[in-house]
């Protein structure tokens, strides 16, 4: 059996003593920078205003949540509602009233008005909502999974 | 500046200080002079705008509230009521450009003269790292005023960190305060820009500038051949600093000139429910990862497109604040002629995305 040293144990223990204080100080100051999840009630449903005061081919952006969502109606009497943040990297989309499609300025993705990534980088559709008119009330829910 | 260390003053601190080290440089510190010694200035010009950099952003400091309803209120008050206002905060957009333009530049330079290499492997990755502050502070600090422009550019760049495997997302949460670019953004980038990186640069700078004195001006290898006789020499003190001080001022009163009659644009208030309008883009020394980034298809083999070159430019930078450690096998290749092939490489790819950047 090898015998440790006095001197050898005096420094195992100042270097466990070392590495312990420094992660004492750099644990805590980890988790600090690291902000806690908000959380808010998620909303399943959101009633966004009166058809009447949604014209054809004309778009909005409303709060659902947390998240933005873009209410797009479109030439006809067709109404949709898809999450508003690109796929792509985070930017606010918009509806393009002659191509009757949805554009993100940012770098051209291009999607349809179900959400379909059709053109341009976004890797993946919007997410749709579905969209009911109870009483000319425009409403908006989570679609379930 | 010889008759100062003669003075009582001087003496006096002298015996309690010993100036000797002072007094050595201030009288044998010397410039070599040959047709590559304009670039001897560049560092010298960086240092300059990063002093014009803290001034001013100590004058906007001010004035400035961080905050979703303050940030940009605050921006246009310095801009359209504070005497001066709008050119201390044009002065400081301006400045910030020229000197990461100066920092590329004083880069370069010092990478074709081979001057990054031993003893000055040191030197050359401290000046590394001030590069990469000082783009955190172009970064960090274009989204303090608030506006659409720079709030979807952050949006864009924050969302990249997030392509990072496994601790991207971390990573990403970590910059923006939250899951999205909010209010918690702003604070977070305002501290990060007006202590943290500050305070870094200061340690990197004084070791920057510690080694350069230590070590002297590097000599390239054409000097060092020529024979004693052909060596011409300026001293530093005052022959070289007085070149210096005029050359400072012929860049503030550049600044000066940008700021009156080029101002930047404060644009319109940044608004997390509105689309993102045309033509946003990083600023300019991002131009070149962005566009690259661009070029990648969004699948390779496995790995998302993005994340691929993420990791690579991240791969990159290390390699090339390394490089003055990279040895070359002796007698195959011709060495110094291979680092100048090398850095032509770089310089062209790193141009040529750039102005592909803005052409598309
Ligand atoms: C905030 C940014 C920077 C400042 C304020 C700064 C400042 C300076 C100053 C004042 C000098 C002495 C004068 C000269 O030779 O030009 C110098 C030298 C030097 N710098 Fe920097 N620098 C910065 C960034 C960089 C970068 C990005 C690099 C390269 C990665 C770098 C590498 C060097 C080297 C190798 C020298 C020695 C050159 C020689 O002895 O001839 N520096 N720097
Ligand atoms: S963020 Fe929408 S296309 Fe890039």
């Amino acid at each position: 059996m090898t015998k440790i040293g006095r001197r050898d144990f005096v420094n195992y223990l100042l270097g466990f003593g070392g590495i312990s204080a420094i992660a004492a100080i750099f644990y805590p100051i980890g988790r600090y920078l690291v902000p806690p999840p908000i959380r808010e009630a998620e909303p399943t449903t959101l009633k966004v205003g009166s058809i009447d005061e949604f014209p054809a081919n004309s778009s909005k952006i409303v709060r659902f949540g947390r998240k933005p969502v873009i209410l797009i109606r479109d030439s006809g009497e067709n109404i949709h509602a898809l999450t508003a943040t690109c796929t792509h990297l985070d930017c606010i989309v918009q509806f393009s009233e002659d191509r009757q499609q949805i554009i993100c300025a940012c770098h051209n993705g291009v999607y349809d008005l179900t959400g379909k990534n059709v053109s341009g980088p976004p890797p993946k559709p919007l997410t749709e909502f579905a969209v009911k008119v109870i009483d000319k009330e425009i409403v908006i829910s989570q679609m379930k999974a | 500046m010889s008759n100062f260390f003669d003075s009582r003053v001087a003496r006096w601190l002298d015996d309690r200080l010993d100036l000797s080290p002072i007094k050595n440089l201030v009288e044998h510190k010397k410039v070599p002079i040959h047709h590559h010694t304009v670039w001897y200035y560049m560092g010298g010009v960086t240092l300059f705008l990063f002093l014009v950099q803290v001034f001013s952003g100590i004058l906007l400091l001010m004035y400035y509230r961080p905050g979703e309803n303050s940030a940009y209120e605050s921006m246009q008050f310095i801009t359209s009521k504070v005497h001066f206002g709008w050119l201390i905060r044009n002065i400081h957009a301006w400045g910030a450009n020229i000197m990461v333009l100066f920092a590329f530049i004083h880069m370069f330079s010092v990478f074709f003269t081979k001057a990054f290499k031993r003893p000055r492997e040191l030197t050359w990755a401290t000046g590394f790292i001030l590069l990469v502050l000082a783009m955190g502070f172009g970064f960090s600090g274009y989204l303090l005023p608030w506006n659409e422009l720079a709030f979807f550019a952050t949006k864009v760049g924050t969302d990249i960190a997030g392509v990072v495997p496994i601790i991207g997302e971390k990573l990403k949460i970590v910059l923006r305060g939250g899951d999205d670019v909010t209010g918690a953004t702003l604070s977070r980038f305002f501290g990060i820009h007006v202590a943290i990186l500050p305070a870094l640069t200061t340690v990197l700078l004084g070791l920057h500038l510690l080694f350069v004195q230590r070590q002297g001006m590097s000599e390239p290898e054409f000097f060092e051949e020529l024979p004693e006789a052909k060596k011409h020499y300026i001293p530093f003190f005052p022959d070289f600093v007085l070149r210096d001080a005029l050359l400072w001022l012929v860049v503030l009163i550049i600044i000066l000139s940008l700021a009156v009659f080029f101002p930047w644009e404060l644009g319109l208030k940044a608004d997390p429910l509105a689309s993102a309008p045309m033509g946003i883009r990083p600023e300019w020394y991002f131009m070149f990862m962005f566009q690259s980034l661009k070029f990648l298809p969004p699948h390779i083999l496995f790995f998302e497109g993005e994340t691929l070159g993420v990791l690579f430019f991240a791969v990159a930078g290390i390699f090339w604040m390394l490089i003055p450690f990279v040895k070359l096998q002796n007698g195959s290749i011709n060495e110094s002629k291979f680092f100048t092939y090398f850095g032509l490489a770089t310089l062209a790819f790193m141009l040529g995305m750039t102005i592909l950047g803005y052409l598309v």
